[in-house]
């Protein structure tokens, strides 16, 4: 299975983990730990500087384990800016996940603030991961800003129901320079396997396994899916058959 | 404004509709992927009642897909006790003779220590209604000094005009909690007869002033055992249905506040007062459970009204933020700890404890979940 490279970084898995949701610490870490995910998401609201009652960073310590600051809060490019800024400073990363959602019931992602933002902190140095819509426009402008990959939706984040925007993904892989994170609705493995079976480069998941019976077993799950998926894609599959061949040919009168 | 949607209905015919119900309705919005008022009503009515498990059951599902394993923790901090207007039900009420008190600099930044300490950083201030003493420059100066130590503050206050929240909200206001008591007019002039208060209009558009505003979250609610809480809640329901399509970047949560008998401390004697329309707890069951089966995202909220027992069982069933080791008293942390408090607590185990009872049904609680960067 070929690695994964973004911004200069090689990532062996193609598995992105986000850490709200779980219902302990502990929990967490089980699942970040047997997920084997290379790159967690953390949101800065939820970081105490202060250390005080919720400790979160302290369970994602570990080794081969980077960490990717989301700005989940965020309802602009102003916002967005400044707490990217705050979170290069609190987790000494300049790798940021760009959410600008104005719209806190279905947290949809804003394009237009978020290539405002994305310009801007490309300018700032930073590699920008931003969640947006699969909109195949927004993901050229948005390489031509200077993003690091696109996140594109594949359904209403927290909904498990899957790609439902998989004929947008499609064109999205076609045309994109840059990599292509499947990002928010990957509610199985088996959404993860079809994401990366389509051709992205990696998917995002959180409430599948958070609000799973047994997080760090359905970690596992979507490993060996994301896995699969790849190297599925890599093997190519075989076309599809989609209709009998007819008996009466259109081509017989060619013979 | 939402006045001319609630002018459209009238309060018998909703309470007769709800009534109306039949199993069949409760049936069909049980099955639904997605519920309108109609089908809130369905899970509101008594013929929900049989379906109390199925209900739960979807309702602690349908919220951990949106919350996850989580649930968030404030602490309210009050201010002061003064008030201008007579609530029948509330110890702060004009009429009533106990001393008062409002707490200065130096008070406010003790308590909010004491807060600080219990392992907060979401907290609510609440006041009772004194413009002159407690109006929105005590308030924002309120804010001023205590913003520094918490990520998430929200207040219970007096309505406010829309230019007076935005003042609050440029100094770190994050949100408003502002409950209607009720929503049936005659009822509401019976129990406020006095003061700023007994303006049932202002009151009701103050969510629309807030929104204008550009608050954060609105916390919605009505005051259960007014009135006829299945009708309050529908109208209830319906108002953050018309919030959310005309406020939709602001967040909304709804609390359910059973009133409990207050006691008024006169000449040594403590009254209790009864309420003709208490709901118990199955109810109040059935009213978390439904208002989580009508709006998935909605954040719902449970106080230390409620009784241990009854908020250990609660914590997977649908509810997102809890409170604990709450003082609803001016100073009651450590300023002031004697002084008389707006409603009894009855769950008094301290933070520590409520944060263990949640972590051993698998929960995570949550003490910072917003950052002053997004202001």
């Amino acid at each position: 299975m070929q690695a994964l490279h973004i911004a200069g970084r090689t990532f062996q898995s193609r598995l992105f983990l986000g850490t709200g949701k779980f219902g302990s610490a502990a929990a967490m870490e089980a699942a970040v730990t047997a997920s084997g995910t290379e790159l967690a998401t953390v949101a800065l609201k939820r970081i105490d500087p202060e250390t005080g009652t919720d400790n979160l960073l302290a369970h994602l310590q570990q080794p081969g384990l980077h960490l990717l600051p989301n700005t989940s809060g965020a309802r602009n490019a102003k916002e967005a800016v400044f707490a990217a800024q705050l979170a290069r400073e609190a987790l000494e990363t300049n790798w940021l996940k760009l959410e600008i959602h104005p719209d806190p019931k279905y947290l949809m992602p804003d394009a237009l603030e978020t290539l405002k933002a994305t310009e801007e902190l490309a300018r700032l140095g930073f590699v920008v991961l931003p969640y947006i819509h699969a909109d195949p426009v927004l993901c050229k402008q948005l390489e031509s800003a200077g993003t690091a990959a696109v996140m594109p939706l594949g359904s209403p984040i927290g909904t498990n129901k899957g790609l439902k925007t998989i004929d947008f993904l499609e064109i999205i892989i076609e045309q994109s320079k840059v990599p292509v994170v499947v990002d928010a609705g990957i509610g199985a493995p088996s959404d993860a396997a079809q994401a990366m079976e389509l051709g992205a480069d990696a998917v995002l998941v959180n409430t599948a396994i958070a609000a799973s019976d047994n997080p760090a077993l359905m970690a596992t799950a979507f490993k060996l899916a994301t896995a699969a998926g790849r190297m599925a894609y890599e093997a190519r599959l075989a076309g599809t058959n989609r209709q009998a061949i007819a008996s009466s040919p259109l081509t017989a009168f060619l013979q | 404004m939402f006045t001319e949607i609630f002018e459209q209905y009238n309060w018998e015919t909703v309470t007769e509709s709800i009534l109306a119900k039949t199993a069949a309705d409760v049936e069909r919005a049980l099955a639904r992927q997605k519920r309108n008022l109609e089908d809130f009503k369905a899970l509101i009515s008594p013929a929900a009642l049989p379906y109390l498990e199925q209900m739960a059951q979807l309702s602690r599902l349908a919220t951990q897909k949106r919350f996850g394993r989580t649930i968030q923790m404030y602490a309210p901090m009050y201010l002061s006790n003064e008030c201008q207007n007579i609530c029948t039900y509330c110890a702060f009420s004009l009429d009533n003779k106990i001393k008062r008190k409002t707490l200065g600099n130096a008070e406010i930044l003790l308590e909010a220590d004491a807060v600080k300490a219990m392992g907060y950083d979401h907290i609510l201030l609440v006041t009772g209604e004194a413009n002159q003493t407690v109006g929105v420059p005590y308030l924002a100066n309120a804010l001023r000094l205590v913003r520094s130590r918490f990520s998430n503050i929200s207040i219970e206050v007096q309505p406010l005009d829309q230019d007076e929240y935005e003042t609050l909200i440029a100094e770190g206001l994050y949100s408003v909690l502002v409950y209607q008591e009720t929503y049936r007019n005659d009822t509401y002039k019976q129990h406020h007869p006095k003061g700023k208060k007994s303006n049932f209009r202002y009151r009701l558009e103050t969510p629309d002033r807030l929104g204008k505003a550009g608050i954060h979250k609105i916390g919605l609610g009505t005051l259960i055992g007014l009135e006829d809480w299945r009708t309050d809640c529908f109208f209830t329901a319906l108002h953050l249905s018309y919030l959310e399509k005309t406020y939709w970047q602001t967040r909304y949560s709804i609390s359910f506040p059973r009133l409990r008998p207050i006691a008024i401390d006169q000449a040594g004697t403590t009254i209790h007062k009864d309420f003709d329309r208490y709901m118990n707890d199955k109810e109040l069951v059935q009213l978390i459970c439904a208002y989580r089966l009508f709006n998935e995202e909605l954040e719902l909220s449970l106080s230390t009204r409620e009784e241990a027992t009854f908020r250990d069982h609660i914590v997977p069933l649908g509810i997102t933020s809890m409170s604990a080791g709450s003082k609803t008293n001016p100073g009651g942390y450590v300023v002031a700890p004697e002084t008389l408090e707006q409603f009894e607590i009855s769950d008094e185990r301290s933070p520590a404890i409520i944060a263990d009872m949640i972590r051993q049904q698998g929960y995570e609680p949550v003490w910072k979940d917003w950052d002053k960067t997004f202001r």
